[in-house]
């Protein structure tokens, strides 16, 4: 099979392959996004980038839990500004597109990221929108559908490269949150970002994580931002990047027949930096024996009725 | 490399069994971890004081199922540690990282400061296979020379140097400082350093102006300890996961950075 059949585009990127590193994984420096890139990942997503830098939390920022792992981090980022001459260094060098992820703690943080960004040369701009809102201490700003809209529609106006938006799954309904970013603009949607979660070791009778509660990754998840691709899949038609304890092919391919076009790899890389070479292969085998001439002729199959 | 995935490595908490003065600003802890127990010269844990932070260790001995750690009072955690009594409860994660490979022949070790523990395990190891270990020690005074009874025990006098930064024990220099005649004067087959950063690429200087093999322990920011969060990542490689232990093809691909920059708390890059 020619190599073009795992060749996909969408949301205006096009990828030589449809799986991506997911953003948060050794996302800082050219060097990195280049060893990524040489293991076979068709685009990598950088670490979310805000406008000030920020050192993050205490350790510990991460802990294994059962079939997953649990981090936070804190947005540890060196601030758009310097940020920027990273991007530019990697364009200088990367041969796949380079996704920034950004966040904000308002709607102009994030637009004013966004351009910075773009003007660097990101390839597209991936929203985190899983940090608090100032003004609404403690609400999420992918947690309210208004608050969403309102950062998608500025983002939109800051930029003209690809918009995705990384949708929490700690909501009530996803779909809502999916339609108000579809609604307001956004090229495609990344599903999911972590599971809130929380670790407790019972010697010392305390939370182990340095910021107590964290983002639960990992196969862990996988079921749980499946049925996400699958519901958002089933009432709408925007492309979808799956994410959430991918491993290997089959979970790669899982997420194509519940409606994704891509998949993002994180977790996994902790295991096998390589993960995205044996995934690709798998994903190749699977098309061929299934008699599917590319990627595009598998998604969404899992929603005939 | 740990027996279990990577990811299946979870924390466990066990007591603080004893601890060892070694100098005014460093102790060493032994508690008991079957999977740290199993650890090569070279790899590392993460020890989480809790409530406190967590921090990467090199290992410094292992025993039946006792392992110990040796360090120096640097920061908050680390004098947090240092306060801690036998008894105490502290977390473990690993081993992690790489080892040191186990050299035949002519072999000289370099240690730094604390670089020294981890050197002290792999020599203990290398005393099995080889008669003739040099070992070189640097230390800013002579109360922070450390194991120097442990040292003796294992190499002949006459292949014991040590060097102080105030003259206080053995020569009033830089431990690079007796390498180069050293160098001139012995051929060996393969030469383990560890210790702050910028003493490693001066020594890495040295063996590649003399094409000489070299493994390099380093130590960097780390906080995922797997391999994830990019915290320790020095070139294209991750200490964590692909280190702590590098050769010299590997030294050669990072010399850009080495001792010159690494990765702050917020990821930008800092010079040393």
């Amino acid at each position: 099979m020619e190599s073009n059949a795992l060749s996909i585009s969408c949301a205006g990127l096009t990828l030589n392959n449809p799986t991506m590193l997911a953003s948060g994984i050794m996302g800082y420096s050219t060097e990195s996004f280049q060893r990524i890139a040489n293991s076979g990942a068709g685009a990598v997503v950088t670490k979310s980038v805000g406008i000030q830098p920020r050192v993050g939390y205490v350790n510990p920022t991460v802990v294994q839990a059962e079939s997953g792992i649990i981090n936070a981090m804190g947005l540890p980022n060196p601030g758009i500004t310097i940020f920027s001459e990273e991007i530019k260094f990697s364009k200088m060098i990367l041969r796949v597109p380079l996704v920034v992820s950004i966040f904000g703690y308002s709607a102009e943080d994030y637009a004013e990221v966004a351009k910075k960004a773009s003007e660097a040369g990101a390839d597209a701009i991936e929203l985190n929108v899983s940090c608090p809102h100032v003004k609404q201490t403690g609400a999420e700003i992918g947690q309210s559908p208004k608050l969403l809209s309102e950062v998608v529609q500025q983002v939109k106006i800051a930029t003209n490269k690809p918009l995705i938006v990384k949708l929490s799954p700690n909501v009530t309904d996803i779909t809502i949150l999916a339609q108000a970013a579809i609604e307001a603009g956004a090229d495609a949607l990344t599903v999911i970002n972590t599971l809130k979660a929380i670790a407790i070791d019972v010697e010392t009778q305390t939370p182990i994580l340095g910021n107590i509660k964290g983002g639960l990754s990992g196969a862990a998840i996988k079921p749980v931002a499946l049925r996400c691709v699958y519901d958002i899949a089933d009432q709408f038609k925007i492309p979808i990047i799956g994410c959430g304890g991918i491993k290997n092919w089959r979970d790669a391919v899982e997420f194509f027949l519940a409606g994704a076009s891509i998949v993002q790899i994180g977790t996994a890389v902790a295991d096998n930096i390589e993960v995205f070479q044996s995934i690709t292969k798998g994903i190749e085998n699977y098309l061929r024996k299934k008699n599917a001439r590319s990627v595009k002729d598998i998604v969404g199959l899992a929603h005939r009725k | 490399m740990s027996d279990l995935p990577i990811a299946n490595n979870q924390m466990r908490t066990t007591q603080i069994v004893q601890i060892r003065t070694e100098s005014p600003s460093v102790k060493t802890f032994i508690f008991t971890d079957r999977l740290c127990s199993k650890a090569k010269p070279g790899q590392f844990l993460m020890l989480w004081i809790p409530g406190i932070d967590e921090i990467p260790l090199s290992i410094m001995d292992t025993s039946n199922s006792l392992v110990s750690v040796t360090v120096k009072a640097v920061g908050d955690a680390t004098r947090h540690l240092h306060d801690m009594v036998p008894g105490a409860t502290i977390g473990i994660r690993g081993p992690f990282g790489n080892d040191f490979t186990e050299s035949r022949g002519r072999v000289l070790l370099i240690g730094g400061g604390t670089g020294t523990a981890p050197l002290l395990f792999l020599a203990k190891r290398l005393a099995l296979k080889t008669d003739h270990l040099v070992f070189v020690e640097g230390a800013k005074t002579a109360n922070e020379l450390l194991f120097i009874n442990e040292v003796a025990g294992i190499c002949q006098e006459k292949n014991i140097i040590t060097t102080t930064e105030d003259g206080t024990a053995g020569l009033q220099c830089l431990v690079t400082q007796p390498l180069a005649s050293l160098l001139e004067k012995e051929n060996f087959n393969m030469i383990y350093v560890c210790g702050p950063e910028v003493m490693v690429k001066k020594i890495f200087e040295m063996t590649e102006a003399r094409k000489l093999p070299i493994e390099a322990s380093l130590e960097r920011l780390m906080r995922c300890g797997i391999g994830l969060c990019g915290s320790c990542v020095i070139g294209k490689y991750r200490v964590c996961r692909d280190g702590p232990v590098f050769n010299t093809i590997q030294l050669r691909e990072m010399k850009d950075e080495l001792g010159i920059s690494k990765i702050g708390f917020d990821g930008s890059r800092i010079p040393f």
